[in-house]
Formats: structure tokens, C-alpha cells, sequence
């Protein structure tokens, strides 16, 4: 392996996450964690649904969930993905400007994300005084969808870390896996946001 | 760095190289010596157990005290014992195996290592701060969210954290198994360790995510007021058993198929033939790591979950006797015809089949939904769980030492030190838990201080005692082997067993780039299909070059000391709001060294060519 990792568009290889040993390992460990991950949300899951009517004379899932805000933030995560999805693209043709570009409007959206569910939050805490410690579904509410958007919290420090780090290096065969595993982990956020989105709050909407 | 440079070193210099050591045989190293500290710490919390049931009555312990005994028993030796002495092996070993020169990620192996050993530090801190967890190594809620005191946080924040650590590893050893072997060892040529660590690591990787939830949900109610097991408001204490038992039976697996692995190997070797059904044997642990996920609720079958639900995972526990049964046939046949020695790594694998097969045997009687409801909390489990712990892992692990120690130290463990200990542990293991089946048959509850007079329990607890002295004596015996050998042991060469597969075409021990060229892979043991086809050593599958080595770093250290310091912080925010800086201190510390290792490049070194020719085969 060479010491000089930078690319240019001659040498470039099809695939510069996965070009040496170490961006293969990292794709193939990442992937790996997040089968760990799904087994951590699944058994979030399997606590909530265990207790999402457990109340306690609170206010239940029917009195607090307002599906046109979740819909916002449904779009906003969902697009946050899709343009991880051009910032990939853009790197697998070596254009660092336009990935750095797309990453930056993927960061953007995630923030957005976080607004809107700490607005939520704050709207729950204070207009239905539904705490984390009101109730056994609050606990259950507050710790599922809280995990989510710790894990958009730490994803979005991963993302402005790399991109600053990399802005005046440019694109090379150490830090294309970097970038890679990220967007994979961001697909993971969004997916786990869809299965929220239905099993917390459409299902929570029926009652 | 140059080779001779790194001989030459001082006290303080060793230290510092193992605070920072990448390289997967020194952390094999810290893995054996932490494991085997708390190994032994774990025997003696046994040894306080059986002196208070020495006879009936008894007050040598008080009730309280025995609590945190039990406790710190079970979770000592499961998860600060017996896993990281099996990662240790599987860390020195499985490398060598597949014919790599590291492990996919170095630094997530030394940040795993320290992850475990600060969880375990930070548990055992509970005995010098107020007590012990006491609520059973299984804290089940309610009994674990009353217990007063900050015992069971500590049991919450200790195995977080060396959970991590041990997940970290999973993942590590999977990725190096799946991308790193050698040309032409292709996945059915591994030999079965690797195997088994590779289906353990699958394991880790699904279960330990349970108990991180169950611990969370468990942290959230004892520290933050959240609800989940407090019935007032809702909660239903019966999600922890369900999310301990989804971690916690694949966990029993965990520890036992590492073993199987080791036995495989050494029979294997010491019966001078091929491993008889190879394939049937990689089949047979896979399933059993299948059908592991599918049976947690057997450990339930009281708490009411209906008879479908105990029917169902009666039936899927019974079913795990069929791959094992076929492991068990499996190493007969092997040894069958063979032309055994028989040494002490043979010894414990020649006693552990008899021993794992009555564990196994009291399994299948457990496993019948009805007749559980009659040994459910008896001694009869307690006896059922230590003749598969100790008669499988415990031997396994012992049998893996002194099979492997010649290629780890470069010296062979004492032959008769070894037998002694062997005959000393072995008939003391029988004896302590034998009779312990009949104990819990005729009624002797699990985890009671103390019993009654002239029940018919006074005999059996005696001779119970006794055997646990043997053991200890044995384990004693094996420690002062361990030490005469480092001091005078006999040198080992690069293969003193004759053996069969990679680790042994290597120097005893092996240099820090392990292979000096990648070695070429023609078959299932490949070393022996050289010594018996070929030339008598392995084949380069490439020229002499540079080596690409990673760089050793201290962060795995500050952060694992960070995440032990945040540790601390959410244990006592509890009584006073000021140690929340604590928890803020911590986790900065750890994120900070997180965010310099995302940002600094890490290149590593080249070993060059010369210097590799320079050095003597």
C-alpha cells in the first residue's frame, strides 16, 4: 500500500470506500454494527409496544400525537437520506466540492429534524405535562424515540467532524470510507425513523 | 522502530507499551491476566458461599452479605472471568489461524480490552463503597430496582460499560475473520476455534444489544425516575427477564462454543487425525447458535406465559440436544483409531466429555416445561448450570491454556503440576456439584443463606464444601504452575505437538508481524498437509516486502477511564446534583478522544524489507 492516498480522476478507483483493506474492513465492520444496532432498537420496540398503553391515568397516545408535524419531520429525515445519496454519488465521480455540498444540506436537514423533535418534546412536557417519568408509556415513548434522535445527534457531530476535518484536504482513499460508513449509518437512522413513524405514532393515532 | 530497539526496554517502558499496545497477541496477554484475576476472585466468593453452607444455621456470612456474595459470583465469573480469558485466546489464537498479521481494527481491540477491564474495576468498586449488588446475577425487577443502597447501579454501570467492550470485540473478530484470512483458507478450511469464534461473535454481536437495553431501561428507573418496572405507574417488570434472557441465554453459548472450538483443536490434534465431520461439526455450531436465539423463555417457563408459549420453547430447548449430541459423537469418532497422547490439555478435553454430557443430559430434564415448575430455583438447576459452566468452559478454557501457552509465553506449562491440578479440580468439581443435583431434588432452594437442621441437606452441603476446597486447591496448583513455568518452564519450540494448523508453523512466541510472508493455504490443516504432501512448511503466498503495521495509542486507555469516571457521575447524581459534573467530565473526556481519533490520521509503519531479512528464521 502506498504512503499517497489522494486521488485524482485517472487513478481513481470504482469504488474508493472499499479500495484498500482498511476502507473494505470498515464498510464490512459498520455494516456489522448496525445489525447490532437493529437488535437494540428491536428490543426498544418490544418495550414500547409492551407498554404503550400503559398510562396510568395520563394522557395516552391518541390525546398527544399530531401527525402534521410528524409528517415534517418524516420528509425532512427521508430527504436527509436521499441527498447522503447524491453526496455518494458525487464522490464515486471524485467531485469533492458537490459531495461536500450535499453532506452540508444533509447536515442542514437533520438539524431541522432535531428542532422539530425537540419541539415536540418540549410541546408534550408542557402542554400535556407527558413526562419521561409521568408514566410507564412515557418512559417507553421518551426512551425509543429518544434514542433515535440521540443517534441523529451523534451522527450530525460524525458529519460536521468529517467534513471540517476534510475541507482542505480533499478526497482520498484514507477518508472515502469515513465518509461511506457515515452514509450508511444515516440510511440506518432514517430507516429506524420509519418504523418509529408508523409503530409510534400511526399506530399510536388508531389507538 | 527498529526490532533489537524494542527489546531493550524498562519497567515503565513495558507498562507503557501494554497501556497502548494495538497488537492482538499483548492484549491476548491482559485479556488472560484480568480474566484470570477475576477468575480468581470469583472462585473465592464460591469458596464464602460454601463455608456459610458448610453445615446448618450457620452465621458465617450475614444474609445481606451473602446476597452480594451470590451476586458477585455469577457476574464475576460469566462476564469478568470466563469471557475475557475465552477473548484472550481467541485474540492470541484466531489471528494466527486464518494467517493474519493483526485484527481488523487494532485499536478497537485494545479499546475493547479497556472497556471491559474499567467496567470490571468499576463494579468491583461497589465493595469498597457501600456494598456489593445483591440482587442475584440476574436482577430481576422488581427485587433490583428496591434493593437499597447503590449495589445494583453499580451492577448497571460496570457491565455498560465492559458490555461495550466486549460487543467492540465481536465486531472486530468478524470482520477479521470475514476479510482478512490468508489465500486459499477459504471459510471451510478454518479450523473449527476460528469457526466457533467466528459463530460466537455473531452471538455477542445480537445478544449483548439486549442487555444494553435491559441495563438502560434499568439505569432510567433507578436513577432517573422513568417507570418501566414500577407497576403504579404502569410498568411491567417482566420485559427485564425477557430482555436478560434474549442477551442472556445466546450468552451461554457464547462462553461454551469457544470452548467446543478448543476441543475440537486439541482433540484433533492429539488423536493425530483429521477432525471426523468437519462439516457436520460447522453445521452443528451454527445451529446451535441458531436455535440459542430461539429458547431465552425456558429460563421463564414460571413467571405464567401460558403453555403454548412453554411448549414451544420446551420443544426448541430440547431440540439444541441434537447439534450437540452430533458434536459430542463427533469427538469420539474423532479420537477413535487415533493415536492419542494424553497430556493435561488432553486430560481436561477427556473429562469434559463425560462431565458436559451429564450437564447437557440435567438440560434436557429442565427443559420439560411441567417437571420444571419442580426444579425451578432448586439446586438442582444450580447444579445443572455448573456441570456445563465449569465442566465445559471452565475445562475448555484450561485445556485452550495449556494447549496454546507454549505459542503465547514460548515456554510448555509443567506436565506434572498440571496433571496434579487436573485430578485435584476435576474430582473436586464432582464432588461440590454432584451431589448438589440431589440437594436441589429434595427441595433445597437456590440462593438461601442458610438451611435447617435434619432435613437431609446436612450431608450433601458438607461434601459440597469439601469438593469447592478441592477445586480451590486445583486452581491454587495451576497459578503455581503458572509462575514455576515462567520461572523455569521447559522452552518451547515452534510446534511442540505435533500440530495440525498455522498458529504452529510460526516461532514460539510469535514475532509482532506473525507471518514474516502471508502463507499460502492448501487444505484443511494446512500445516499438516505440508508435513505429510509437501516440504514441512508452509508455502509463501507472496515475496518478501514491507509490512504494514498499525500505531500503537493510549486513547483506547483515557477513553475507557473517561466512560469510568462518567460511570461514577451517574451512579452518585443520585444523592447530590454536583456529580453530574462527573458525568460531564467523563463523557468529554471520552468524546474528545474520540474526536482525535476521527480527525489525526493514523498511517501506521512499514517494517522494510531489510530489516525482516536481517532477522534469523
Amino acid at each position: 500500500m502506498s504512503q499517497d492516498h489522494s486521488l485524482n480522476p485517472e487513478t481513481m478507483p470504482q469504488e474508493p470506500e472499499k479500495a484498500t483493506l482498511e476502507g473494505k474492513n470498515k464498510f464490512l465492520g459498520l455494516w456489522f454494527f448496525l445489525g447490532g444496532e437493529t437488535v437494540l432498537f428491536a428490543s426498544l420496540f418490544g418495550t414500547y409496544l409492551a407498554l404503550r398503553n400503559s398510562t396510568a391515568g395520563g394522557p395516552a397516545s391518541t390525546d398527544l400525537f399530531g401527525l402534521e408535524l410528524v409528517f415534517v419531520m418524516t420528509m425532512l429525515l427521508l430527504t436527509s437520506s436521499l441527498t447522503s445519496v447524491y453526496a455518494m454519488y458525487q464522490m464515486k465521480n471524485n467531485n469533492f466540492k458537490k459531495m461536500q455540498l450535499w453532506l452540508g444540506i444533509t447536515a442542514l436537514l437533520g438539524m431541522a429534524f432535531l428542532a422539530c423533535e425537540i419541539y415536540e418534546f418540549y410541546h408534550y412536557i408542557h402542554e400535556y405535562e407527558f413526562t419521561f417519568r409521568s408514566s410507564a408509556f412515557g418512559s417507553a415513548f421518551y426512551t425509543l424515540v429518544g434514542f433515535h434522535g440521540g443517534h441523529v445527534v451523534f451522527g450530525l457531530s460524525w458529519l460536521i467532524a468529517l467534513m471540517v476535518r476534510n475541507a482542505k484536504r480533499g478526497l482520498n482513499l484514507y477518508n472515502a470510507p469515513k465518509y461511506y460508513t457515515f452514509s450508511l449509518y444515516w440510511h440506518f437512522i432514517d430507516v429506524v425513523w420509519v418504523f418509529i413513524f408508523t409503530v409510534v405514532y400511526l399506530m399510536g393515532k388508531v389507538g | 522502530m527498529s526490532i533489537a530497539a524494542a527489546q531493550k526496554k524498562g519497567f515503565m517502558a513495558a507498562v507503557w507499551d501494554y497501556l497502548t499496545t494495538v497488537d492482538h497477541k499483548k492484549i491476548a496477554k491482559l485479556y488472560l491476566f484480568a480474566g484470570g484475576f477475576f477468575f480468581l476472585l470469583g472462585g473465592l466468593e464460591a469458596l464464602f458461599i460454601r463455608i456459610q453452607l458448610i453445615s446448618p444455621e450457620n452465621d458465617f456470612l450475614t444474609a445481606g452479605l451473602y446476597n452480594e456474595m451470590i451476586t458477585m459470583h455469577g457476574t464475576t465469573m460469566i462476564f469478568l472471568a470466563a469471557m475475557p480469558l475465552l477473548l484472550g485466546l481467541m485474540n492470541a489464537i484466531m489471528p494466527l489461524q486464518i494467517g493474519a498479521r493483526d485484527v481488523a481494527f487494532p485499536f478497537l481491540n485494545s479499546l475493547g480490552f479497556w472497556l471491559f477491564l474499567f467496567g470490571g474495576v468499576l463494579l468491583n468498586c461497589s465493595w469498597f463503597l457501600g456494598g456489593a449488588p445483591d440482587a442475584g446475577w440476574t436482577s430481576y425487577a422488581p427485587l433490583s430496582i428496591q434493593s437499597p443502597g447503590h449495589g445494583v447501579d453499580f451492577y448497571i454501570m460496570g457491565l455498560q460499560i465492559s458490555g461495550a467492550g466486549t460487543l467492540i470485540g465481536g465486531i472486530n473478530f468478524l470482520v477479521t475473520i470475514v476479510t482478512m484470512r490468508a489465500p486459499g483458507m477459504t471459510y471451510m478450511r478454518m479450523p473449527l476455534f476460528t469457526w466457533t469464534t467466528f459463530v460466537t461473535s455473531v452471538l455477542i454481536l445480537f445478544a449483548f444489544p439486549a442487555l444494553t437495553v435491559g441495563l438502560f431501561l434499568l439505569m432510567f428507573d433507578r436513577m432517573f425516575g422513568a417507570a418501566f418496572f414500577d407497576v403504579t405507574l404502569g410498568g411491567n417488570s417482566v420485559i427485564w427477564q425477557h430482555l436478560f434472557w434474549i442477551f442472556g441465554h445466546p450468552e451461554v453459548y457464547i462462553l461454551i462454543l469457544p470452548a467446543f472450538g478448543i476441543f475440537s483443536d486439541i482433540i484433533s490434534t492429539f488423536s493425530k487425525k483429521r477432525l471426523f465431520g468437519y462439516t457436520a461439526m460447522v453445521f452443528a455450531t451454527i445451529l446451535i447458535a441458531f436455535l440459542g436465539f430461539m429458547v431465552w423463555a425456558h429460563h421463564m417457563f414460571t413467571v405464567g406465559l401460558g403453555p403454548v408459549a412453554n411448549a414451544i420453547f420446551a420443544i426448541a430447548t430440547m431440540a439444541i440436544a441434537v447439534p450437540t449430541g452430533i458434536k459430542i459423537f463427533n469427538w469420539l469418532a474423532t479420537m477413535w483409531g487415533g493415536s492419542i497422547t494424553i497430556n493435561s490439555a488432553m486430560l481436561w478435553t477427556l473429562a469434559f466429555i463425560p462431565s458436559f454430557t451429564i450437564g447437557g443430559m440435567t438440560g434436557v430434564m429442565l427443559a420439560s416445561a411441567v417437571a420444571d415448575y419442580q426444579y425451578h430455583d432448586t439446586y438442582f438447576v444450580v447444579a445443572h448450570f455448573h456441570y456445563v459452566i465449569v465442566g465445559g468452559v471452565v475445562f475448555g478454557i484450561l485445556a485452550g491454556l495449556h494447549y496454546w501457552w507454549p505459542k503465547m509465553f514460548g515456554r510448555i506449562l509443567n506436565e506434572t503440576l498440571g496433571k496434579i491440578s487436573f485430578w485435584l479440580f476435576f474430582i473436586g468439581f464432582h464432588l461440590t456439584f454432584f451431589i448438589q443435583h440431589f440437594l436441589g431434588l429434595m427441595g433445597m432452594p437456590r440462593r438461601y443463606w442458610v438451611f435447617l437442621e435434619d432435613q437431609g441437606l446436612d450431608n450433601g452441603n458438607l461434601i459440597s464444601t469439601i469438593g469447592a476446597f478441592l477445586m480451590g486447591i486445583g486452581g491454587l496448583i495451576f497459578v503455581i504452575n503458572i509462575i514455576y513455568t515462567s520461572v523455569k518452564g521447559e522452552k518451547a519450540s515452534a510446534d511442540p505437538w505435533d500440530g495440525r494448523s498455522l498458529e504452529w508453523a510460526i516461532p514460539s512466541p510469535p514475532p509482532f508481524y506473525n507471518f514474516k510472508q502471508t502463507p499460502l493455504i492448501r487444505g484443511l490443516d494446512p500445516l499438516w498437509i505440508e508435513k505429510t504432501e509437501g516440504k514441512g512448511k508452509i508455502t509463501p503466498a507472496e515475496p518478501l516486502g514491507d509490512i504494514h503495521m498499525p500505531d500503537a495509542s493510549i486513547l483506547p486507555f483515557i477513553m475507557s477511564f473517561g466512560f469510568f469516571v462518567a460511570g461514577f457521575g451517574f451512579i452518585y447524581q443520585v444523592d447530590h446534583s454536583g456529580w453530574l459534573a462527573a458525568i460531564f467530565i467523563g463523557i468529554g473526556i471520552a468524546l474528545i478522544c474520540m474526536l482525535i481519533r476521527s480527525l489525526k490520521d493514523y498511517h501506521g509503519f512499514h517494517i522494510h524489507k531489510e530489516d525482516l531479512e536481517r532477522e534469523a528464521d
